[in-house]
């Protein structure tokens, strides 16, 4: 294991880009964003609860702990228990965000589908890298897309070129190896081309970390024309996993994008969902699930930028919340002046099954053309008593009563999980958390 | 004949209030016994309180189902142990499917009873044979647990899950409110295909309407927590054509 010296204050942080951007992959091109980037993340520093958009998401406590940054050797081990069972995938693992050649399988994979690792795609696509590395996630909108775009040093690269569907769905595995506190920057980049079809799936399900680590990830997907594109995330770490992470897509006209983040586990999670409709008639679902219990924290954020007429997003984010644990949704929908006819939807409902537990539910929608259908709704409660009583009554045990109202509640987002076999999976994980 | 339920000097009552005031029934196997009265009478706390509702109080008496003390039971153990309540506003439950809730609580129950899980073709016959009785269409049993059903086709999915779960006594809590004619025909038509000499039914009701459909054995007057006047099926017509402000005399009177 390769270790550089603790990290984790914004000076810090600063100072030490100086040390390793030589060893940064990337052109001249590159390395001039990085540059820009760790200077606009020195500006802005490391968010305070003073900052909206972190006001309940305490980073600088997160912070306060010293990091290494780390690589990892490939050292063999199996990955077995990382698979989805009978989910039939190409599969890539990112080990603390470093593309594993040795535990990826890529098998007959279509020859024009490129599938890499970032460091490969910064020497041997350079053109399409320039083209979309930093389009999709500004770095002058977050300091943790900043700091990423300066310090990205692997990631999962995916080119699906136009008029090209990948058959079997792509599955990431990030898995986290480490013996001391860890800070790692994962980046991936995904082009898609016009007319193309792809189902992607990442999993985080590292179980035994023994040392805290915080993932600070940024994902940009580039959305052709009329191309189709699913994104699944199951997010299951253990306690020790935390992660910042933020997907950024910019979708052109006539594209659907269909996004379901499903959190079960992980101490400490910020997901930034940032989609961009920069194309007439574009498609966007996104769709969210938390169940958090202990002292987890789940916060999603969404923004979805309608900028052009005739597009349509739908949100359904829904949590249950059990022991101290905290959730946030905070949905931003911004309708530009040119985006008439936007449908924009949204909805947040939250069940709290303990006392101790807390929620925040923020939509914002800030509309600027006039001729638009846009709607939000948040909801919190407990757990319907009257209808518990009712299945009681009809001899259900009262801890399956209360599974079966919980799993019917969050049903409506599980059927928007379109692989089978990951929504089954995804049942039993559910099945077992909730009977905890 | 064994007795069945036997409740004995029941009080009950909820956020501090007693509703139910020295209460007492004798149904024995096989029998239907009619509940009636007027409105506040304490006919819903009855049927709650015997259900196992736990935000109703109960200060004093016994209850006796099948030998065994009622009032020491869960919801689930009671109905595991046969007894079934049809409500009077059947719950709504998105996201539940009529037919997925039958299938855990007839696992559940026959678990409790230390039998298997029922086989997926015979739950499936069974479902066929009980929805027919109640002339429930397929596609309700197989949508959310009456979430947009009407009114009707509430009191009948009720109907349709008692004659699944086969209880031995079934306390029906003003089935015929909100029912049309034809619906009711229809429920009494399931309730009377389902009578026989070991199940038992309270049919709690302010109307006599629905006792010329299902006729019962026994009726009784609830008025102020307390059984004022008992009959056979007469009582029922008297009532019809007294009112219950003749109940109310009577008991002021006496």
């Amino acid at each position: 294991m390769i270790t550089a010296e603790k990290i984790s204050s914004t000076e810090k942080l600063v100072s030490d880009f100086e040390a390793v951007k030589k060893m940064l992959p990337g052109n001249s091109f590159v390395q001039n964003i990085r540059q820009k980037a760790i200077e606009k993340f020195a500006e802005l520093g490391i968010p305070t609860r003073k900052n909206e958009e972190y006001k309940y998401s305490n980073v600088q406590k997160l912070f306060q702990e010293n990091f290494s940054q780390s690589a990892i050797d490939n050292s063999q081990f199996s990955i077995d228990k990382y698979l989805i069972p009978n989910l039939d995938a190409h599969f890539v693992v990112l080990v603390n965000g470093f593309f594993s050649e040795e535990l990826s399988s890529l098998k007959n994979l279509d020859t024009t589908v490129v599938i890499s690792s970032m460091q490969k795609a910064f020497e041997q696509h350079p053109e399409l890298v320039e083209k979309h590395f930093s389009t999709c996630a500004d770095i002058n909108s977050d300091a943790f897309i900043a700091l990423n775009t300066a310090y990205a040093a692997d990631g999962v690269f995916i080119n699906v070129p136009d008029n090209a569907a990948v058959e079997k769905p792509i599955h990431i595995i990030n898995l986290v190896i480490a013996k001391e506190s860890t800070l790692f920057f994962p980046r991936n980049l995904f082009v898609i081309g016009k007319n193309a079809q792809v189902q992607l799936l990442e999993t985080f399900e590292t179980h035994d970390l023994p040392v805290k680590a915080i993932a600070t990830s940024v994902t940009e997907i580039a959305i052709d024309e009329n191309a189709k594109v699913q994104y699944y995330r199951l997010q299951n770490d253990c306690e020790n996993g935390q992660q910042i992470n933020t997907v950024s897509a910019s979708q052109q006209k006539n594209s659907h994008f269909d996004t379901n983040t499903v959190t079960l586990s992980g101490g400490w999670v910020r997901n930034n969902l940032n989609i961009a409709l920069n194309g007439e008639n574009c498609e966007a679902h996104l769709n969210g699930l938390f169940i958090t219990s202990d002292t987890q924290h789940v916060d999603n954020h969404t923004l979805v930028d309608h900028r052009k007429p005739h597009c349509e997003s739908n949100q359904t984010y829904k949590g249950i919340l059990d022991g101290k644990s905290t959730g946030i949704f905070n949905g931003k929908i911004f309708v530009q002046r040119d985006a008439q006819k936007t449908n924009a939807y949204q909805s947040s409902k939250n069940i709290l099954l303990s006392d101790d537990a807390t929620i925040n539910a923020k939509p914002q929608l800030e509309i600027y053309a006039d001729d638009v259908k846009c709607s939000h709704g948040s909801s919190t409660g407990k757990i319907d008593e009257d209808a518990l009583f009712y299945l009681r009554a009809r001899g259900l045990g009262i801890e399956s009563a209360r599974k079966l109202l919980l799993y019917a509640f969050v049903n409506d987002v599980m059927q928007t999980i379109r692989i089978n076999t990951l929504r089954e999976y995804l049942e039993t994980l559910i099945h077992k958390k909730l009977g905890e | 004949m064994n007795e069945m339920l036997s409740i004995k000097n029941l009080r009950a009552g909820i956020e501090g209030k007693e509703i139910i005031k020295g209460f007492n029934l004798e149904v024995k196997a096989g029998e239907v016994h009619a509940i009636m009265g007027p409105n506040g009478s304490g006919k819903s706390t009855l049927s709650n309180v015997l259900a196992g509702r736990e935000d109703y109080i109960v200060s004093g008496g016994e209850v006796s189902f099948n030998g065994k003390n009622l009032l020491d039971m869960s919801p689930e153990v009671r109905a595991r142990e046969g007894l079934f309540l049809a409500f009077q506003y059947p719950i709504e439950i998105p996201g539940v499917s009529n037919i997925n809730f039958l299938k855990t609580a007839i696992n559940e129950i026959r678990a409790y009873k230390g039998i298997g899980p029922m086989e997926a073709k015979d739950f499936l016959k069974l479902i066929k044979e009980k929805q027919a009785l109640v002339e429930l269409q397929g596609s309700l049993a197989g949508r959310s647990v009456n979430e947009g059903f009407s009114g009707g086709e509430k009191k009948r999915n009720e109907i349709f899950q008692m004659a699944v779960l086969e209880p031995t006594l079934a306390i029906l809590d003003e089935t015929d409110s909100g029912l049309d004619i034809d619906a009711l025909r229809i429920v009494a038509n399931g309730v009377n295909k389902l009578r026989s000499a070991d199940r038992s039914f309270i049919v709690i009701t302010h109307y006599q309407r629905l006792l010329d459909y299902i006729v019962p054995d026994f009726v009784h007057v609830l008025y102020d927590g307390v059984i004022v006047k008992s009959g056979t099926k007469e009582l029922a017509l008297e009532l019809e054509e007294k009112g219950y402000d003749w109940i109310k005399k009577e008991v002021v009177e006496a």
